[in-house]
């Protein structure tokens, strides 16, 4: 695959980006007076731009790669993340979770636990948040540079810490402010850029109808373009719910609807846009509890509309690559170059085996699936003469079926960008990973200096101290972050037990703060080690379940297999209901069973029932939280019946 | 707080729609560097959508500055 060379205008594009960002930094510093203003933006910003910036912190490089990846391997049903595994939750946090996020004046969410329970829960809640901020920001950042490697043969190292300089400076400078502007910028940039991408793909494929007629084709052979080995009805890549309505079997995601519906569209999705810090902290920085409270519902409209941006590029790849249009392919994956040696070596030996035996051997040599024609046609060739090293490896990349489907977007855009444009969707490329890493590190900075540093480390220090470890904290978690980037990069197998580990601590997370908001009874005791109880039981459901095709070890099963699951998306989804519900149980029970440590005043403004209703009866209709709310759940439900 | 963020929105996808613009005009000839997209001279309409998009955003913030004329640190709080 020969990388793409960009020309000046796309640099100069990239460079006007750059410098905006960096500018927005600089011009917001003389407003960084106190502690209050670099964390939380002194809580003076209007709706429609924490709204924005709320969904673009969400929108992180790996979103967007990881989303046309699944809409090319599970077609259109990867909306359920959208329009059921995130609508519900962000109507839910605006309408009845902000009040108390907003009004008791927490500064964060763990410290919003111990207002609530104790320093315990928050103790917890804060060291993994901490923690996982920086993993998730160092594995989107690996992630990136890699493919900007592969792709545009940029050096890794380069595009790593350049992207990470760019991101440190404006956020040094202007802290939550600055990323929240940058993020409303990020934005805009990220939806304009792609765009033309996708109108220029729907448009080659023929239209929508066409791309749904070849879609069906794909369905029931999917074995073609090493999609899945398994067959499905015509609608399974074009239908949001009817593969689903059949059993696992029927879908490609292998899911059930219950897992659906439950695991993901409750379980995960409340547990992650109610008590995520990363996203909750855009809206506790807005200007009053009604922007607060809009926030989440400003961002739930373009969050609706984004499987066409981010699913739909996955879905076009399938449908080219299925009509192997202008020779367009799915991105293969790419030959570890260590491997090289020995495939070569092994194609050599092969024109004196079996047929049979020696496809085995070149395919074991380079570790990946192949062509049998192409490798057997490279085989003749080479023993007729011997071609180049160069010509070799570029045959069998070539003959490689396995897909790189976080390739597909770039691929992409690389496909149906002329310079110019390409400068204009690459930028859009770089603007969601700079939003999903500023967010990352304001939301770690943040943690950091009131949950751990001025509460177990330097607790009666000034305001100006304070500000200054925050500038202090942020140049240490971007420098964090590139390491675990490059941990990430040299031992994938240990990042996936780290991801697995947090997994582990949030699933069960939804269900504590459910009933700490909603149930006066729920004690401190409970919470804690009902959480606690949570984390163990997700430890313990993973460790006795197994998806299919997966072998036992870190993806499950490594104390016997009691039950297996027909994939991993499923058996995610279940852990996290089987997570919730205990955790759910174990801090009812223990509740019961222990006192309440805080009085009914002390809990005013932190629990449904202790807390004044907020009256929005005086503000015009198309204001009020929970109108919005409802107007935004009958958009979700018309968008489900369309896709039906 | 202090800056109307619709300025350098504005001023930076109005700068970058214009550049587009120059490029698809000054490229218009090129039918081969066209043929990725389809034939349509992409960066000519798409810079002019970029052009109109950064242009709203100016007139919102300069009419919104006009109504409220700056507060200084005033309103902070």
């Amino acid at each position: 695959m020969q990388p793409v060379a960009l020309a000046a205008v796309d640099y100069i594009i990239l460079l006007a980006y750059t410098a905006f960002v960096i500018g927005i930094g600089f011009a917001l510093r003389r407003y960084m007076k106190t502690s209050e203003d670099f964390f939380l933006s002194g809580r003076s910003i209007p709706a429609w731009v924490t709204g924005l910036a709320f969904i673009s912190a969400n929108l992180g490089a790996l979103e967007l790669v990881g989303m046309a990846a699944s809409g090319a391997k599970y077609g259109i049903a990867t909306s359920h993340f959208y329009w059921v595994g995130a609508i519900p939750a962000m109507v839910f946090l605006a309408v009845f979770m902000m009040p108390f996020y907003y009004g008791s004046k927490a500064r964060s969410v763990p410290e919003y636990l111990k207002l609530r329970f104790d320093e315990r829960t928050r103790c917890l809640n804060s060291i993994t948040f901490a923690v996982m901020t920086v993993f998730a920001s160092g594995i989107s950042m690996n992630a990136l540079a890699k493919l900007l490697n592969q792709l545009l043969g940029w050096n890794y190292n380069l595009s790593l810490w350049i992207c990470s300089a760019v991101v440190l400076l404006y956020v040094f400078k202007g802290g939550l402010t600055s990323a929240i502007y940058t993020e409303v910028l990020q934005f805009f940039m990220i939806v304009l850029g792609f765009t033309p991408v996708v109108y220029l793909g729907l448009k080659d494929v023929g239209g929508w109808d066409a791309m749904k007629k070849t879609l069906a084709s794909v369905a029931q052979d999917p074995g073609t373009l090493e999609l899945s080995e398994k067959t499905f009805a015509p609608e399974a890549w074009s239908s949001a719910w009817q593969p689903l309505l059949g059993g696992p079997s029927a879908n490609p995601m292998g899911v059930d609807i219950f897992a659906m519906v439950f695991g993901l569209g409750f379980v995960l999705s409340f547990g992650y846009w109610c008590t995520n810090f990363l996203v909750v902290q855009r809206a506790m920085a807005a200007r009053n509890m009604s922007a607060a409270r809009r926030t989440p519902l400003i961002a739930a409209v373009p969050k609706m509309l984004f499987p066409a941006l981010v699913i739909l590029p996955g879905m076009l790849a399938v449908t080219l690559a299925w009509t192997a249009k202008d020779g367009y392919r799915l991105p293969p994956r790419l030959i570890a170059s260590s491997a090289y040696a020995p495939a070569i070596e092994a194609v050599t030996k092969a024109a004196a085996q079996a047929p049979e035996a020696a496809f085995e051997a070149v395919g074991k040599a380079v570790g990946l699936k192949l062509n049998k024609i192409k490798v057997a046609a490279l085989v003749a060739e080479h023993a007729a003469s011997p071609l180049e090293d160069e010509t070799l490896r570029g045959r069998l990349q070539d003959a490689v079926v396995e897909n790189d489907y976080d390739g597909v977007i770039l691929s992409l855009v690389k496909k149906y960008c002329p310079p110019g444009l390409l400068g204009l969707a690459l930028t859009a490329l770089l603007a969601s990973f700079m939003s999903g890493m500023a967010g990352n590190v304001t939301a770690f900075n943040t943690v950091w200096t009131y949950d751990i540093y001025q509460a177990y480390i330097a607790r009666h220090k000034s305001d100006a101290h304070y500000m200054w470890m925050g500038r202090v904290i942020t140049v240490v978690g971007v420098l964090l972050s590139i390491a675990c980037a490059y941990f990430a990069s040299n031992y994938n197998n240990a990042m996936d037990i780290v991801q697995l580990v947090f997994g582990f601590v949030n699933a069960p997370l939804f269900a504590t703060f459910l009933l700490g908001m909603f149930w006066a009874r729920t004690t401190a005791h409970g919470a804690f080690y009902g959480l606690l109880g949570g984390t163990l039981t997700s430890a313990l459901f993973h460790a006795l379940t197994l998806a299919a095709g997966n072998t036992a070890g870190i993806k499950g099963g490594y104390a016997g297999v009691v039950w297996s699951f027909p994939s991993e998306m499923a058996q995610n989804f279940w852990l996290a209901s089987f997570a919730f519900t205990a955790c759910l149980l174990l801090t009812l029970g223990i509740s019961l069973a222990t006192r309440r440590t805080k009085s009914d005043a002390e809990l005013g403004g932190l629990v449904y029932s202790l807390t004044p209703r907020i009256r929005d009866e005086e503000q015009a209709w198309y204001l009020r939280p929970a109108v919005l709310g409802a107007i935004l759940l009958a958009g979700c439900v018309i968008l489900n019946y369309i896709f039906w | 707080m202090g800056l109307d963020i619709r300025w350098p929105i504005g001023i930076m996808f109005a700068l970058i729609g214009a550049l587009l613009v120059v490029y698809g005009i000054v490229t218009n000839w090129d039918a081969e560097l066209y043929a990725r997209s389809l034939g349509l001279n992409i960066n000519l309409r798409w810079g002019i959508v970029l052009l109109g998009f950064g242009a709203v955003m100016l007139a919102h913030a300069w009419r919104a500055q006009r109504t409220a004329p700056p507060a200084g640190g005033g309103s902070q709080k």
